[in-house]
């Protein structure tokens, strides 16, 4: 979103409409109320036209005002008052957030899931802070290499035998209790995640929480990276967990694949 | 080997299918010398349990001789004689560590698919069902047993497999629940269903003090063998005594009602009463799942501060039920499937003594390739079928 421009090309731009959604220094509606303009200019023209008076020529005359308005992003009006309602990009509807933040919470996919494992805390703290063990957790990561203490490198499976890479630094840490990583450096997928560890209640060992988000970009890789994280990711992190559970307690996981039946192959 | 499979509703077949194999270092592998058909076998065999595929194999209740166990088994060796409670239970979670087996957190692949049903998973269980971890069960000539270490308990020799068999599930099952009951000695009891877990339920709420049991059930051979052999005190048969079981029992009972309740009909209830009928329509229009006729009587009728106790199985939801009655009369509601392997061992030890002949409530004993018939006339409890024994 924002093509970069030259000097040369900026008084070109400067001529035609902003796109909704575009900005260049004529525009001071908001891309939501632009559209409102539009429709309702629309409308006011239709009926307008039909009454066929003059009453009606000047709300279609009104409404056609406010067309031109919602196309062009610009309002006079607007202007001789110093109103700018685009000052935030999209206006009202877009969040704002600070420098350190990765991804827009308004936008992003989010999912939240707790275990209960019959484990002491500090035990399942140390296996998930070796972030290398997370792809024997985390069914769709094909793999995670620690750089240091704060940063390693993450690679998940993406179908057609595809792969999304990026980078990721821990942003938090409280030993047994709290792991907390995003991702860095313009990821193509941004995301962050939390581990959250808490004694569960009459010595039932530990209540493990997982925070996760991530912000699919928009168009085909968008497609490709919601099929990565499967269609429903709040089921994928659940069975995830269940499987995690299943091995800390029970040292295995159940299956079922291989034993007989009557149905052929 | 030779197993016996479903088809669809009504439809078992015996088929040829390939030897179970370790799948786990936990596993062992059964020979097995005998098996049963269960009450809750029926309810596959009638179609009502979802998540079944065509080529299942089935059966809960099983015994027999290990003949592979896996490196990770430690407490099993080839050759020795087991019976293999119904439930699969991992032995390390919660539950299991607090003796509640049927209700273990990591046994079922599927357990998604329970909890989306009910919210939470149990155990995953042999033979029936998808949903319940689709495990192959025990109608079969061998089985795979996981968890092998937390599961099979070795029976002795002296005991014939009839006298053990039914340690698997329903003999644990009527003890739990005339357990749950809290029975005092010289209370009285009611037991809906004749069947064998009704049978096992009457004994075992007399070994536990009830001084008066009262056998519930429209089939007159069900009724006598429930005075024969399991010694209930009080016979009433709803189709021909009486149209008011709850007014009978009060009368039975000096006015007093029992003073518990055991509900081993279930789901698929019969009735002869109106409300009975409507209830039969809207499972056949698919507005409710099960029929709950044995239950709400079995409520009306218990005495004040009593409890209800159901083995029966159920599954989805009921209409009309008289919550206003349990809180005026102070009653306890309590259910579930069976905590088998908890009670294999004080039950094992009983028969050992002669308190209880479970064998005495087997009325067929059929080769394993006769299942299909078995299923048949026990569904249709024709020939005075109650319980029927498969030999491999």
């Amino acid at each position: 979103m924002g093509t970069t421009t030259t000097m040369g090309e900026r008084d070109e731009r400067d001529e035609r409409a902003a796109e909704p959604g575009e900005r260049n220094d004529r525009q001071n509606i908001s891309s939501a109320e632009r559209w409102i303009s539009m429709i309702g200019g629309s409308m006011l023209a239709l009926y307008g036209v039909r009454r066929r008076d003059v009453p009606g020529a000047a709300v279609a005359v009104l409404g056609a005002a406010l067309v031109q308005r919602g196309v062009t992003g610009h309002c006079a009006v607007y202007g001789a008052l110093g109103i700018d309602t685009a000052e935030e990009e999209g206006g009202f509807l877009e969040q704002k957030h600070g420098p350190a933040a990765v991804l827009d919470a308004s936008k992003a996919v989010k999912v939240e899931r707790t275990v209960t494992i019959d484990h002491p805390a500090a035990d399942l703290y140390r296996f998930w802070r070796n972030l290398e063990n997370l792809p024997a957790i985390m069914d769709h990561l094909e793999s995670v290499t620690v750089l240091d203490e704060r940063r390693s490198r993450w690679k998940a499976r993406a179908p057609a035998g595809q792969s999304v890479e990026w980078e990721a630094e821990i942003i938090n840490e409280i030993p047994g209790e709290l792991l907390a990583w995003k991702s860095v450096n313009d990821a193509t997928v941004p995301n962050a995640g939390s581990v959250h560890f808490r004694p569960a209640p009459g010595g039932r060992g530990t209540e493990l929480k997982v925070v996760l988000e991530y912000q699919p970009p928009a168009g085909r890789l968008g497609a490709l990276v919601a099929k990565m994280f499967g269609q429903e990711p709040d089921v994928q992190v659940r069975e995830d967990l269940r499987r995690f559970k299943q091995t800390v307690e029970a040292g295995e996981i159940p299956t079922t694949k291989g034993q007989p039946s009557a149905r052929k192959g | 080997m030779k197993a016996v499979c479903w088809f669809g509703k009504e439809d078992m077949r015996v088929e040829s299918v390939p030897d179970p194999e370790l799948l786990s270092p936990r596993d062992a592998i059964v020979r097995v010398t005998s098996t049963a058909i269960c009450g809750s076998d029926l309810h596959l065999y009638g179609g009502k349990v979802p998540s079944m595929r065509k080529g299942d194999i089935l059966g809960h209740e099983f015994m027999g001789e290990v003949v592979d166990v896996g490196r990770g088994v430690k407490n099993l060796k080839t050759g020795d004689r087991v019976v293999v409670p119904f439930p699969i239970s991992c032995g390390s979670c919660h539950y299991c560590k607090t003796e509640r087996y049927s209700l273990c957190d990591n046994s079922n692949p599927n357990a998604w698919m329970l909890e989306a049903l009910n919210g939470f998973a149990g155990a995953a269980l042999f033979g029936y069902s998808h949903m319940y971890g689709g495990y192959a069960g025990g109608q079969a000539e061998f089985v795979r047993v996981p968890y092998a270490d937390v599961g099979p308990k070795t029976v002795p020799g002296h005991l014939s497999d009839e006298q053990v068999l039914f340690l698997t599930d329903i003999l644990p099952t009527g003890y739990q629940a005339a357990e749950q009951c809290g029975i005092r000695s010289g209370d009285t009891v009611a037991v809906w269903g004749c069947g064998p877990v009704g049978q096992f339920a009457i004994q075992s709420a007399l070994l536990l003090g009830a001084e008066r049991v009262i056998a519930i059930d429209r089939f007159p051979d069900r009724l006598a063998m429930a005075r024969d052999v399991s010694r209930a005190s009080d016979l009433v048969n709803y189709a021909s005594d009486t149209d008011d079981v709850v007014e009978t029992l009060k009368q039975l009972t000096g006015g007093r009602g029992p003073d518990h309740v055991i509900d081993a009909v279930g789901m698929e209830a019969h009735g002869t009463d109106a409300y009975s009928r409507l209830e039969s329509g809207k499972q056949v229009l698919k507005l409710q799942m099960d029929r709950a006729t044995a239950l709400r009587q079995a409520i009306q009728a218990c005495g004040k501060g009593g409890t209800v106790s159901v083995p029966g199985v159920y599954a989805g939801l009921i209409d009309k039920f008289p919550m206003g009655q349990l809180f005026a009369k102070g009653c306890r509601l309590v259910g579930g499937q069976t905590h088998a392997h908890r009670y294999v061992q004080p039950l094992l030890e009983r028969i050992e003594r002669g308190e209880i002949d479970p064998a005495a409530i087997i009325t067929h004993r059929m080769r394993l390739d006769e299942a299909p018939h078995g299923y048949s006339i026990f569904q249709k409890k024709q020939d005075r079928c109650i319980k029927i024994v498969l030999t491999p």
